[in-house]
Order: C-alpha cells, then structure tokens, then sequence
C-alpha cells in the first residue's frame, strides 16, 4: 500500500532547503555578481561542485563531518544538543550544500542581467545598497528568482545519494520518495515503485513546464514593448 | 558655487588620455559640457555624481567637501544632493510612473512635489502606467521630474537628448530651462549638439582629450574655436 509519508518529508525538506538557501543566496549571489576581485573564481568553483561531484562523495565527506566522533560533529552535538547524521536537519544542511548552484547560479544571472544604470539612477536619487536591493534589484529579476527557487525546490526533491549518506533510510525521519523507489525496487515491490516513480516523473515534468513557460511568457512580454 | 579639480587617467577607445580639469561653476549657472566622443565630458559629470572617483583632486560644493585626494574624502553617491538624468531611459521597469517619482521621494516628504511634477510634465494622464509603454520623449520628461523630486540643488544631465527626434528635443530643452529657472538650479548639461549648446547654455566648457580647450559665452568659446 502506498504510503504519502515520504513525499510529505520530501515536500518539507525541499521548502526548508529552498528558504534557507533563497536567504542565503541573495546575499552570496549579489556579492559573486558584483564584486571585481579576482579571487572571487575560488568560491565560484565551490559553489559549483556540486553539479559535476558524485553525490556520494559529498555525502561521505558531510557524513564524515557531522559524524559525533569527529571534531564539528561532536562539538555541535555538546554545544548545541545537535546531531547531523540520520536527522532531519542533517538532511537539510546537506541538501542545502547540494543544491547551492541551482540556486547561486540563476541569482548570479539574474544579478548581472539587471542594468547597472538602473543601479545608479536609484543611488543618484540618495536609495541605499538595502532600498536598491529590494526595491530595484530583485523586482527586476522575479524570473531568475522563480527558477532559481523552483530548480532548487525540483532538485531537493529529487535528490538521492546525499540523502541515503547523510540521512540513511529510516521511515518518518529521512526515508524520502526517492529513497522510497530504491527501497520497493530492493524489495521487489515493482507496482509500488513505479507509482512513486510516476508521480516524481510527473511532478517534475510539471513543475520545468512551468518554469519554461512563466520564462517564455516573459520574453514574450518584453518582444511586445 | 562648484568648485572642481579633477585628475584621472580615463582609458577610452582611442587609448589612455589625462583628464585634468579644473574650473569654478557658479549658483544657478547653466554650464554645458561640449566636444566629441571620449573627450571625458560624461566621465566629469560621473566624478560630481560620485559614481567615478578621480584619481586627485577636489570637488567643493557650497563650501563643502564632496571629494579631496590628500584628505581622503569621497561622499557616497547618496550623500551627495544632486538629480541627475541618464543617457538611456533609466527609469525602474518594474514601477508606474508615479511610482518611479515616489521612489524618489525623500521619506517623510510630502506627495504634493510629485502632483506638481506631473502637472509640469503633462503625464497625469499616464501616471498609473508602466514606464515600458511610454515614447522616448515621455520616458526623459519622467526621468527629469524623478530627478527633482527630492528638490536637488544640482541637477546633472548626461547626454539626456541625445536618441530622441528634434521636435521632443526641443520640448525637453524647455523643460529643462523651465525647471532650472524655477528651482533655481545649477545646472550641468552634456551635449554633442551644438543647436542645444547654443540655446541652454549660460556657459560652455569646451572639453578636448580631457582638457578644457576653452570656456566662456558661446559666442566666444566658437568664436575662438572657429577663427
């Protein structure tokens, strides 16, 4: 019988990794988008490992890392009661890692798209970098903000190896849909696979149809004036 | 009263030049910045506006320190109480009309700058529009009366005519002696147009390679130039 618990799990790490990564990829983009110095190529090429590492070697590291016998895994665990590894905020922590470029990059994009003029018409009239940013910057780039967010929303849902490193596979707490699949399949439960399966295929297809078509409404927009 | 001093080396697409510039403008003067391309004008009107720093000197404005070299002073572009209108239409897509004028609107100040503005202008009737759907000519007459909204000493014009037809060209130029009469504004004007030099300025400054090759009334700065 099929059970929604993983996809609910899935849906809840796939929001609470899009926000954190949403406040955290504003500032790291506009600083990535804006800043001349050179040395800003090293971050940009961690930002971006994610996208050609295994995810299982991200997975082991991080495993490695929060692990309570290892120096950040044993301090976060006797300063703050915290454990990573086969937790819910492990698995969002590693998430948040993993999914960093879908996020970083279509901010970076949508950053060096706006015009700079623009940018300065706003200081010339006395608006602070804040006022600039909020009420300039970022309105002006809503299309790179709904597809960074719903890449990286698709991209967590979807995740699978980083999760089965950091997370594991336990029912209620870190067995999400894609975890789920591999599970029936091990199992030999193909009816119940491929209904999870379907409705991942389904969902994701839906959810890029939507990006393409709110981009090409866009461009559309922008022909007419 | 302005007072400017200003050293900086400029690379341009005829390579490095020096610019060295140093002249006074006075109170409610309109002084016009004329000569070719990549003579330095528009990098003069970036150095007042703060969004360019000069490499020495000084700008004084009123007896305040906009910018000094040896001490180390650069006010931020918002500290420093100008308007300035852009060569592209650099309105904010995303706001009306009105609300590229209320943007600009110092916090606390009153709406009735901008009523007065639009009625100036003759954009009540788009007030509530996107600036996308607005002719060139509509688009620069938003971008002036943003410009005063927050009543600016000093308004700064680079280039602000230059892609628009000769009638709106001839409106705006209004426009803008209207307002720097009215507001009683010191006025600093780029231009490649020698019609609109002749017509806005109280004075031109003749810039070439980065210098001041002559300064003075009209008359006199091409009377000199063309002897």
């Amino acid at each position: 019988m099929m059970d929604y618990g993983p996809f609910i799990l899935s849906l809840q790490l796939a929001l609470v990794t899009t926000i954190l990564l949403f406040l955290l990829g504003v500032p790291l983009a506009y600083w990535l988008a804006f800043n001349p110095r050179k040395y800003k190529i090293f971050l940009e090429a961690i930002v971006a490992l994610p996208l050609v590492l295994p995810p299982t070697v991200l997975g082991f590291y991080l495993l490695l890392a929060f692990s309570p016998e290892n120096g950040l895994g044993a301090w976060l665990e006797r300063n703050f009661d915290l454990r990573l590894v086969f937790t819910f905020e492990g698995l969002v922590l590693a998430s948040v890692f993993y999914s960093l470029p879908f996020m970083i990059q279509p901010l970076q994009s949508g950053f060096r798209s706006v015009p700079y003029y623009l940018v300065e018409a706003a200081y010339s009239l006395g608006k602070s970098r804040w006022t600039t940013l909020r009420k300039v910057i970022l309105p002006n780039m809503s299309a790179a903000i709904l597809s960074a967010c719903i890449l990286t929303f698709a991209h967590t849902i979807g995740e699978f190896g980083v999760v089965l490193m950091v997370g594991g596979n336990i029912p209620g707490i870190t067995q999400v849909v894609s975890i789920s699949i591999y599970d029936e399949v091990e199992a030999m439960n193909y009816g119940l696979a491929n209904h999870y399966a379907l409705i991942l295929l389904v969902f994701s297809f839906l959810i890029l149809s939507f990006v393409y078509f709110f981009n090409y409404q866009q461009r559309k927009n922008i022909r007419i004036l | 009263m302005i007072k400017l001093d200003l050293h900086k080396k400029l690379y341009g697409a005829d390579g490095l030049i020096q610019l060295q510039v140093k002249t006074d403008i006075q109170k409610n003067e309109l002084v016009t910045l004329y000569g070719p391309s990549g003579a330095g004008k528009t990098s003069i009107i970036r150095m007042i506006a703060g969004l360019m720093k000069p490499d020495l000197g000084s700008i004084l404005v009123n007896e305040e320190t906009w910018f000094d070299s040896q001490q180390k002073i650069h006010l931020r572009t918002q500290e420093r109480p100008i308007g300035m209108v852009f060569q592209e239409y650099s309105l904010f897509p995303n706001m009306t009309v009105f609300g590229n004028l209320k943007f600009a609107l110092p916090r606390d100040a009153s709406e009735d700058i901008i009523e007065e503005m639009l009625d100036t202008i003759g954009l009540q009737n788009l007030r509530d529009k996107k600036t996308n759907w607005l002719s060139g000519g509509q688009k620069q007459r938003v971008g002036l009366a943003r410009a005063l909204v927050r009543k600016p000493s000093i308004l700064l014009l680079d280039e602000p005519l230059s892609s628009l037809d000769t009638n709106m060209r001839v409106k705006l130029q209004d426009d803008i002696l209207n307002f720097h009469k009215k507001y009683g504004l010191t006025t600093i004007l780029v231009s490649h147009d020698f019609h609109e030099v002749q017509k806005m300025s109280d004075r031109v400054l003749l810039i070439e390679n980065g210098k001041i090759e002559s300064e003075g009334k009209v008359g006199e700065v091409f009377k000199e130039t063309w002897k």
